[in-house]
């Protein structure tokens, strides 16, 4: 409260007498109530896809195609779920997911780790060179890269494969979380490896035992990043695989659409479930680790 | 790190060996993963360019006819590269837009901050695949609840991805749901809620209005990370491919053929690989266009607050 309106409070409790409000009063009031049910309003617009989708994921096919639409099923049929389990290789398409994501997350985190360490903690000759290198990676069109890519996979056998998606991660974890961690390993002082290093401690201990375990905030983050990165990729397991039991979800999803030769029967409900299950996992992660979420963000924002 | 008064005992077990020989380990991870998977592919993606490879068949060496191909006779090569900068001039300025606005919206400390913040966070962490999808249905002409909705109010809802008039701004409208809560929003509101609050108190001491504060305080106070988030998303947008591939393929008729599509189909769909090389290393020199074009502007307008 200002100054003006506890004088006017107090003067009000003291002698009881009756205060007119000024009229900024209830304008900032009316105002204070415009800015809520606006961000509301747009708060249940965002929400609207998820919502639609969600309860189109439990409708009978019909039930989508019935004009006015409908928002809720007429029949709640959580069948669609298992069908779709039963109609492609959704499970084998989320171990693929999964299995992917859980390498690149790992390579991730520990190569830019390892990286970042490299560039905060040593002063070798060309550091300052091959950073600026490092960042101007990120200025790279992916297709510059990745048709080469495609012709030294197919050279290495690795097409239809998971290694192009999980190796990679490994060399390098990613410019973006090599330039967060070094970032925030140079806020770590250097004390603490001199004073391990008087004790004994190699390049490794200094890094596994000191630098490691004050970050885990930073590290938490790049691991965030990097799953969410890997769940959802689409060009590079477009261009990689072509089983359809070697696809990631995404694809999975993608392929899911295009309509069978043999059946024509409509099968958008089925659809919308199967995304349903391609985005609750992702959901799901961010209620549980909201903080690292914000929190990682934030830092990599005002970092960068 | 400063250099310039260093205690003695550093110089006894900081040799400039021992930095050079463990600095290079520690980074090999990301020098090999660099030779191998960017360096190496970019030199090699430039020497396909000026041939004429297939894969069935070895490369043949012809100059520049694929960079003249591309720049005289591809019909498609400045169409779709006028459809990605249609896309990029108003997808980036719109959704940097829209991440600000929803952070100063949340900056005004409404009841529930936390849950609207959610809210509008959530739609970027929905898989670009499943969000086209969904919003295909959304956007249905007849039974899509987006048309039902506006016929509510009395508004004829356009054919959306079905038109060729509105399929890149149903593109751009997609874009934009998973864009603008995300990532770019809450570093905003980080960057809002650290402007600090005597800026804006001596401001009104000298009787400012709202407007003034927003122009002289914070924009200028956020305008690194407005720069940041520009030159990122510019590198992005002009790449677009995802949403246009899953949605309409480019269509309808060639509505959305973005130049990301243009390359994917000449190197993935006709194995015109030394040509798509071509047309990539053109999409790297637009790229760097701009790019500097950027940063050449932004001594105008970004404002460094000495170190933030």
């Amino acid at each position: 409260m200002t100054e003006a309106t506890s004088a006017r409070a107090s003067a009000h409790v003291v002698t009881g007498a009756r205060t007119r409000r000024g009229r900024s009063y209830w304008l900032g009031i009316v105002w204070r109530i415009f800015v809520y049910l606006f961000t509301l309003v747009l708060g249940l617009m965002f929400m609207l896809p998820f919502f639609w989708s969600l309860s189109s994921a439990f409708k009978p096919v019909e039930d989508l195609y019935v004009f006015p639409p409908l928002w809720f099923p007429r029949h709640w049929q959580p069948q669609n779920f298992v069908q779709v389990f039963q109609l492609t290789p959704f499970a084998q398409w989320t171990w693929n997911s999964v299995k992917i994501a859980a390498f690149s997350v790992v390579g991730e985190v520990i190569s830019a780790a390892a990286v970042a360490y490299g560039f905060s903690r040593y002063r070798f000759k060309g550091r300052n060179v091959l950073f600026v290198v490092l960042l101007s990676t990120m200025m790279i069109p992916i297709y510059v890269t990745i048709i080469p890519r495609f012709m030294l996979f197919r050279e290495l056998k690795w097409l239809d494969t998971h290694l192009p998606l999980i190796v990679p991660s490994f060399l390098g974890g990613g410019a973006f979380n090599i330039f967060l961690l070094r970032q925030f390993f140079m806020t770590i002082p250097q004390d603490f490896d001199e004073a391990a290093y008087v004790d004994g401690a190699s390049s490794w201990t200094i890094f596994w035992r000191i630098i490691l375990p004050l970050s885990k905030p930073a590290i938490s983050t790049v691991a965030i990043f990097s799953f969410l990165g890997s769940w959802q990729a689409f060009l590079a397991p477009l261009i990689y695989l072509n089983t359809k039991e070697k696809f990631t979800l995404p694809l999975g999803l993608t392929w899911f659409r295009q309509p069978l030769m043999d059946s024509s029967e409509p099968r958008d409900h089925l659809l919308m479930a199967a995304s349903v299950m391609v985005t609750l996992p992702v959901i799901a992660l961010f209620f549980a680790a909201q903080r690292y979420f914000i929190s990682g963000i934030v830092m990599s924002g005002l970092k960068g | 790190m400063t250099a310039v008064a260093e205690p003695r005992r550093r110089r006894l077990f900081r040799t400039q060996l021992r930095e050079n020989v463990l600095g290079y380990l520690w980074i090999s991870p990301w020098l090999i993963g660099f030779l191998v998977f960017t360096l190496g592919p970019m030199i090699a993606s430039f020497a396909y360019s000026f041939t004429k490879y297939r894969i069935i068949k070895a490369a043949t060496w012809i100059g520049v006819r694929n960079y003249v191909y591309a720049l005289t006779q591809d019909d498609l090569f400045w169409s779709s590269l006028g459809r990605t900068f249609y896309y990029v001039l108003i997808a980036v300025p719109l959704g940097l837009l829209g991440s600000l606005l929803l952070a100063m919206l949340l900056n005004q400390r409404v009841r529930g901050e936390a849950i609207f913040r959610t809210l509008f966070y959530l739609p970027s962490l929905t898989p670009t695949a499943a969000a086209a999808i969904i919003w295909v249905w959304l956007l249905h002409y007849r039974i899509g609840p987006v048309n039902h909705l506006l016929s509510l109010v009395g508004i004829q809802g356009p054919p959306w991805l079905g038109a060729e008039r509105w399929a890149i701004p149903s593109i751009i409208l997609i874009a934009l749901w998973t864009g603008m809560g995300g990532g770019r929003m809450i570093i905003f509101l980080a960057g809002l809620q650290g402007v600090p609050i005597e800026f804006y108190e001596a401001a009104e001491i000298d009787g400012a209005g709202w407007w003034h504060k927003f122009r002289s305080i914070t924009l200028p106070m956020i305008s690194p990370t407005v720069f940041f988030n520009l030159v990122l998303g510019i590198i992005g947008a002009l790449q677009v491919f995802d949403i246009a591939y899953i949605t309409t393929k480019g269509g309808p008729g060639r509505a959305s053929w973005f130049f990301g599509l243009h390359i994917f189909s000449h190197a993935f769909e006709f194995f015109d690989m030394g040509y798509a090389c071509a047309l990539s290393w053109l999409m790297f020199i637009v790229l760097l266009v701009f790019t500097l074009i950027q940063m050449r502007m932004s001594d105008r307008w970004v404002f460094y607050a000495g170190s933030a």
